[in-house]
């Protein structure tokens, strides 16, 4: 078997993030790291290949992302993959939610992966909704915020939770799985790891690499235009306070609490 | 005209209150634009009656279609609803918040190569066109989204959209046919909707004390359980602490839980993320404890507490307690 996991570099969750107001997106500058929700998904394929209920040959980590998202991949596979591979085209910056999907799959389906795996939502973008695209142009099943997936004779069953409590769910593979982020604890990469993840294969594809037709992604192919770029309403900031006296602090909201008549 | 096209979600012969809203935005946006909007339902129990599906009809839906597929995945729904765009022309698909939505609505972009925007919290209707408005970032700005070409797919955030009875009547039932995709078979419901843990009824409390990854760990929740009990309230959790087996489904706040309007919710150990925010913030009045002085808790908190809950949360009981009694 072999096991996709769709990977993206986000900006560092230290770094506060802003949109550019020239081209409303999202500004990406700055310290950047592989997306936290991702590592759940590299997890799950390493707990499936050490799960030893499938074979599994390969674990290959994808990325579609501008040169620098390569220290991305460098992340993924030192956290158990064991090869790479990095889309990045001019052609493909600005698309958006519909463009993205149709290159993933574009050069997912370069790969013939068994299984697709990847993380519930980006750290960035958030829109939780890539898998379910992406399994669509692959044909595939799908399900997403997976928090258990068990290999039972050749099919995964899969947990999560749905609107009316506790889903349970048999998916034939080839498939693409999204997890949720309670699905497992990422292990941390040893040093060794880190050190050797710079010498494992990386391969790096153009649009024209993987039959992307360049109509259908970057700006132009995109399907969505951001039209403005707003504040939120503003809500009064609420009273802080900072506990150095916890006695003190205890007093504070107690008060606070019954100001508002919540201790009747 | 076809205008809009929403997918009403059920489960036991009830609709569901997200799509609901979704139905009644989606009537109120297709009489602005001058055209009618419609609903796709998808089951193969007896429970979609004619009635049923009609009684979309009283929050504004015209006309439900109706298909025989697997019910509780998205897959077959996208079949179905991609069907019937393209035989009737819809410009929109609509969705209320929810995960099924969430899938539905991604799968038909990928589908009919339409743009979508997600985590949507208002429609407009401008120049005979949808605008969607997202918040980003955590919400600290607001997009408006725009659409080239047809349809465009809006996937709203959980209880953005009201359901509103506009008193008109029986909506027409069309049985559709669809031959499902190939892959849309290959997904089998094995059990639904299992509840786990025991059963606690949150909806109803006045006062909730809610505890999330920041508590460490499952005996954690005895400091919730004890203010809880201190404060005359009941205990509620994160889907972050549920899905780690702390605390039951039942207690869950949020996008996947329950939404609560509690006189006080005191969120101690928990970061803040939008999908508990959408399940909490019309609570009177938020307090929040937690040692992360960054924790997007904060930014919609009435009163913010930085610092250790294991020192504060045993004081503020007996604090509390000593008050009550």
């Amino acid at each position: 078997m072999k096991i996709c996991v769709l990977v993206k570099e986000v900006p560092d969750a230290a770094v506060e993030k802003r949109m550019d107001p020239d081209s409303k997106r999202l500004d990406r500058s700055g310290e950047k790291n592989l997306n936290p929700f991702d590592t759940h998904a590299i997890e799950a394929a390493m707990q499936i290949r050490e799960g030893g209920a499938v074979e599994v040959d390969e674990i290959v980590a994808v990325t579609m992302g501008p040169e620098s998202a390569f220290r991305a991949l460098h992340k993924a596979v030192s956290l158990g993959a064991d090869r790479s591979v990095h889309l990045t085209d001019e052609a493909l910056a600005g698309s958006d939610v519909c463009a993205t999907g149709y290159a993933l799959g574009r050069v997912l389906e370069s790969e013939s992966p068994d299984l697709v795996l990847l993380g519930q939502q980006s750290d960035d973008g958030e829109c939780y909704t890539i898998g379910a695209v992406v399994a669509d142009h692959l044909k595939m099943p799908s399900l997403t915020q997976v928090i258990k997936i068990d290999v039972v004779e050749g099919r995964l069953r899969c947990e999560r939770q749905a609107e009316y409590g506790y889903d349970t769910v048999d998916v034939e593979l080839p498939a693409v799985i999204s997890v949720g982020d309670a699905i497992n604890e990422p292990r941390y990469p040893s040093l060794k790891a880190i050190m050797g993840a710079k010498k494992k294969p990386l391969d790096t594809k153009s649009s024209g690499d993987v039959g992307i037709e360049t109509d259908r992604v970057g700006a132009q192919g995109s399907r969505t235009e951001v039209l403005s770029l707003n504040p939120p309403p503003a809500k009064e900031a609420g009273e802080i306070i900072e506990d150095e006296d916890t006695n003190e602090t205890v007093e504070r909201i107690v008060s606070w609490m019954e100001e508002r008549k919540l201790l009747a | 005209m076809s205008t809009i096209l929403t997918y009403a979600l059920h489960y036991q012969g009830e609709f569901n209150k997200n799509s609901l809203g979704a139905v009644s935005e989606g009537a109120k946006l297709a009489k602005e634009l001058g055209g009618e909007a419609a609903a796709v339902v998808v089951g193969e129990g007896d429970d979609l009656t004619d009635e049923l599906c009609a009684s979309l009809g009283g929050y504004g839906a015209t006309k439900v279609y109706r298909a025989k597929a697997p019910e509780g995945l998205a897959q077959p729904v996208v079949d179905v609803m991609a069907k019937v765009i393209q035989d009737n022309g819809y410009k929109y698909a609509l969705f209320g918040g929810g995960l099924l939505g969430f899938e539905i609505g991604a799968g038909l972009t990928a589908r009919l190569g339409a743009g979508v925007t997600m985590e949507v919290t208002a429609v407009k209707a401008q120049d005979g066109k949808l605008v969607a408005e997202r918040p980003i970032l955590q919400d600290s700005a607001i997009v408006d989204v725009g659409y080239v070409g047809e349809p465009g797919i809006i996937i709203g955030r959980l209880n953005a959209f009201d359901a509103v009875e506009s008193g008109e009547g029986a909506a027409e039932v069309v049985d559709v046919d669809v031959q499902l995709e190939e892959h849309s078979t290959r997904a089998t419901m094995v059990q639904r909707g299992e509840q786990r843990g025991a059963d606690v009824n949150i909806e109803d409390a006045d006062i909730l004390v809610a505890g999330g990854r920041g508590l460490g760990n499952a005996e954690g929740f005895e400091l919730c359980e004890q203010l809880a009990e201190a404060l005359g309230g009941a205990v509620a959790a994160t889907r972050a602490v549920v899905d780690a087996g702390w605390y039951p489904y039942a207690a869950q706040i949020g996008q996947t839980g329950k939404t609560v309007a509690p006189k006080l919710y005191l969120a101690a150990g928990i970061s803040g993320a939008i999908q508990h925010k959408v399940g909490m913030q019309s609570a009177e009045n938020i307090v929040a404890i937690n040692k992360d002085p960054n924790a997007p808790i904060f930014e919609f908190s009435d009163l913010g507490v930085v610092g250790d809950l294991n020192k504060i949360i045993p004081k503020l009981t007996d604090a509390v307690k000593a008050k009550r009694s």
